[in-house]
């Protein structure tokens, strides 16, 4: 029971990454109607915020190894620990929960950025078009990054505090191995206000309206003398803010290296399409279904009857229900046709 | 009496031209054809092929081996300091190139894919005019490229590769193998597991879903079913998975009480990382300390994983701070060079290059069969890793092995490791007829 119930909180905790980038790549797609390839790199660029925060708050005072002669060996102290002691210690500790501070303006510049300078030139182009395009800049971007931070992962740890486990099993009687580690637990609960600010954005204010008109008729919105333009760059900055500060969260549980946005992108487009092509509250559902049916596969009691199940079970249901639903699970005619 | 010395012309002109030819049978690398593959001939240069992971996961670790080559080529043109060709014995080296040819080479891109290392290492045959091509940083690659190598007939000096299966069941007369092997980590590990863990515990395996960790897996448990301890689980996870808490979470329920992960580079960091997150060290199993074990670890994957791997016990080929002359000299070569201590990927394919290049010098000749009948059976030390073979039967190199552990308190950041013990040779030493394969005839 208690197996089930940790791998339902891993499909959870998976779908809930899976979700922030398809939710971002829906509304991109359902707004502008681009075929945004570069959407895993503003994942990765999130992440490398998060590392770029911390590798700031850690530059250090560099103390050599006098027995190390061929070249530079050292032990580095902190600044902020020489200068403020314990308090600086706590600084650096927190790293990554105050680097979503500088992760959403930065985030919100790279993604109107990115918009104005590259993606509007290429509204009109066909999606084949759109796709090699911003797949180009996918490889661009993480090769910047590769060049600045190495090829290997870059360790980014939780606070203290959270980067233990939470005794879960014990709380609700289920005996002592039941337990899940807190920052995954953060991160669910974390995607959950994030989705629900979006949903509550684009459902609850006059913007999101307008934005959600102008994805059904843009014409007729237009014709209304309403900017539609002006708003969707604005979507495009959300997006790229949702999928930054999903990639910063995420780089304690698995720590960033140059390649992780193109690990989640093939992903995330299943995800979109299953969920239904510009359908926000389809590519959430999507993601949470398809991450808690990847973990379910990966049960051994599954993957013995089943072997390698867990590999493709996303894209048998992505077969499945595109088979059986043409436009996925919540697309609606009008939109991405 | 004039019937016994009756002979046709026919038979006297064939006696005349073995006589003639006699002399030549004692001449070293005289039957070498002028047609194999890439001969050099009269050129003034020779060109060696360094096909290393440059894009991809384990691009940080090719970027070593790549510096380490050509730190090779640097010594072996009689350029710097000479680094182990001062320490090297036996050796033939002069410092001016190979056979008085200078040294040149071209680089390759396996992108750690067989598919990709297979098409860059036939360009380089093929159209670069490579005598020998060396590197990666994956079983997978290596045993495809030396398939290769034995087809077209160019040596292939492997660089980190550990499965069983390089030199074993796909053991190949082309291919050379510096680097240990999962079956020599096992071997080493043992005693030491013994010694800190005791002979009653249960394993939980996850492990790379490719040859490697295949073979590390097998390895692994035959050392500590030997010890007596149990295998509660082995289970097979995708390369590259990137999140592994569906497989780590089954093991909190196991009964397991040591986590064996057979997985390199990226996916030992986030394997690893994930394991301490979900509790792992902190746990208590059996009334037993949980434990965790890395096989195969390096500095560059200590460095990713951060203090997680703290305290965690794995083998190595070789680490920069081993006190041998071969290892100081090579450290001081290669940090004077670029300013920082060489992972064991740049040594063994430095290593490789210069085996090679020494091996043509005793053949004195480029012609493959008789540079691999240098390379088998050759003895030398001085190389870092104390006195070695190649040995014939199998073209595995056997030396010492290190088993390591995670420093705890580094004194610098290359200072990652703490060297648990020197594993003597004797001790990883195993029959190479355990796993079959066939090397190949020598002439192709």
């Amino acid at each position: 029971m208690d197996s089930i119930l940790i791998q339902l909180l891993n499909g959870l905790d998976k779908g809930a990454a899976y979700a922030l980038i398809a939710l971002g790549l829906t509304l991109v797609f359902g707004t502008l109607g681009v075929v945004n390839f570069a959407h895993g790199a503003l994942f990765l660029m999130g992440a490398f915020c998060a590392v770029t925060f911390q590798k700031i708050l850690t530059i250090s005072k560099k103390v050599l190894d006098p027995s190390i002669t061929y070249f530079d060996a050292y032990i580095e102290q902190p600044y902020l620990e020489l200068w403020f002691g314990e308090t600086g210690l706590a600084v650096i500790d927190w790293a990554v929960p105050l680097s979503i501070i500088v992760t959403i303006p930065t985030m919100l510049l790279i993604g109107l950025a990115m918009e104005r300078g590259l993606i509007r030139h290429f509204y009109k182009r066909t999606h084949a078009e759109q796709i090699l395009v911003t797949f180009g800049l996918a490889i661009v971007l993480q090769e910047i990054i590769r060049h600045f931070f190495g090829a290997n992962p870059i360790p980014t740890p939780a606070p203290d505090i959270v980067s233990g486990s939470a005794a879960i099993g014990t709380w609700i009687g289920l005996g002592e191995n039941f337990v899940y580690p807190w920052w995954r637990l953060i991160y669910l609960a974390s995607a959950t206000v994030i989705i629900s600010s979006v949903f509550a954005f684009l459902h609850l204010t006059t913007f999101g309206m307008v934005v959600r008109a102008g994805m059904f008729d843009r014409q007729m919105v237009a014709f209304l003398g309403i900017n539609v333009q002006r708003k969707f760059t604005i979507i495009f900055g959300l997006a790229a803010v949702v999928a930054g500060v999903a990639g910063a969260m995420y780089a304690p549980i698995v720590p960033p290296d140059y390649h992780m946005g193109m690990d989640f992108l093939v992903i995330s487009f299943v995800i979109v399409v299953v969920g239904g092509m510009g359908s926000v509250r389809g590519a959430v559902a999507a993601g949470f279904l398809l991450g808690i049916l990847q973990s379910l596969a990966s049960m051994t009691v599954v993957s013995s009857l089943l072997p390698g199940i867990d590999q493709i079970i996303i894209y048998l249901v992505a077969v499945i229900i595109l088979l059986t639903r043409p436009r996925g699970l919540m697309g609606r005619k009008g939109i991405g046709e | 009496m004039s019937e016994k010395y009756d002979i046709t012309r026919r038979q006297f002109a064939k006696a005349g031209l073995a006589v003639a030819a006699m002399p030549m049978f004692y001449t070293k690398g005289v039957w070498a054809a002028n047609d194999f593959t890439n001969n050099p001939g009269s050129s003034s240069t020779v060109t060696l092929g360094f096909n290393v992971p440059q894009t991809g996961a384990y691009a940080d670790e090719g970027a070593d081996e790549l510096r380490a080559f050509k730190l090779a080529v640097k010594h072996l043109n009689g350029q710097g300091d000479s680094g182990l060709m001062n320490t090297m014995k036996p050796m033939n080296l002069k410092g001016n190139g190979i056979l008085g040819k200078k040294v040149t080479y071209v680089t390759g891109d396996t992108q750690t894919k067989s598919d990709a290392a297979r098409a860059s290492a036939k360009r380089m045959i093929e159209k670069d005019g490579v005598v020998m091509f060396s590197g990666g940083s994956s079983s997978g690659v290596a045993i495809a490229v030396q398939g290769l190598a034995q087809e077209l007939g160019v040596i292939f000096m492997a660089g980190l590769t550990h499965s069983n299966d390089t030199t074993g069941k796909d053991k190949r007369r082309y291919g050379f193998r510096h680097f240990f092997n999962a079956k020599m980590s096992g071997s080493a590990l043992g005693p030491v597991l013994k010694d800190e863990m005791g002979t009653d515990r249960k394993a939980y395996h996850l492990t790379a879903d490719y040859t490697w960790g295949w073979t590390q897996e097998q390895s692994i448990q035959e050392t500590t079913e030997g010890l007596g301890w149990s295998t509660t689980a082995k289970v097979r996870t995708p390369v590259g998975a990137g999140d592994f808490s569906q497989f780590i979470t089954p093991v909190l329920n196991s009964g397991a009480d040591v986590l064996i992960l057979n997985h390199y580079g990226k996916d030992m960091i986030n394997s690893l990382t994930q394991a301490v997150q979900f509790g792992l060290r902190d746990k208590q199993v059996n009334g037993k300390n949980f434990e965790i074990i890395v096989p195969l670890y390096s500095r560059l994957m200590a460095q990713g994983a951060g203090k997680n791997l703290q305290g965690i016990l794995g083998t190595a080929n070789w680490d920069w701070q081993l006190e041998d002359e071969g290892s100081k000299a090579f450290v001081k070569s290669f940090g004077t060079e670029y300013g920082f201590p060489p992972s064991m990927a740049a040594q063994t394919c430095y290593v490789q290059t210069l085996l090679y290049a020494n091996a043509c010098e005793n053949a004195g000749t480029f012609y493959p069969p008789e540079v691999i009948r240098q390379l088998e059976g050759f003895e030398f030390d001085g190389m870092g890793n104390g006195p070695t073979e190649y040995r014939a039967e199998d073209h595995q190199c056997f030396k010492k092995v290190l088993v390591v552990r995670g420093k705890a308190n580094p004194s610098s950041q290359y200072d990652l490791l703490d060297i648990v013990k020197e594993v003597p040779r004797s001790e990883v030493e195993y029959d190479a007829s355990i796993f079959g394969g066939e090397l190949g005839p020598y002439k192709v």
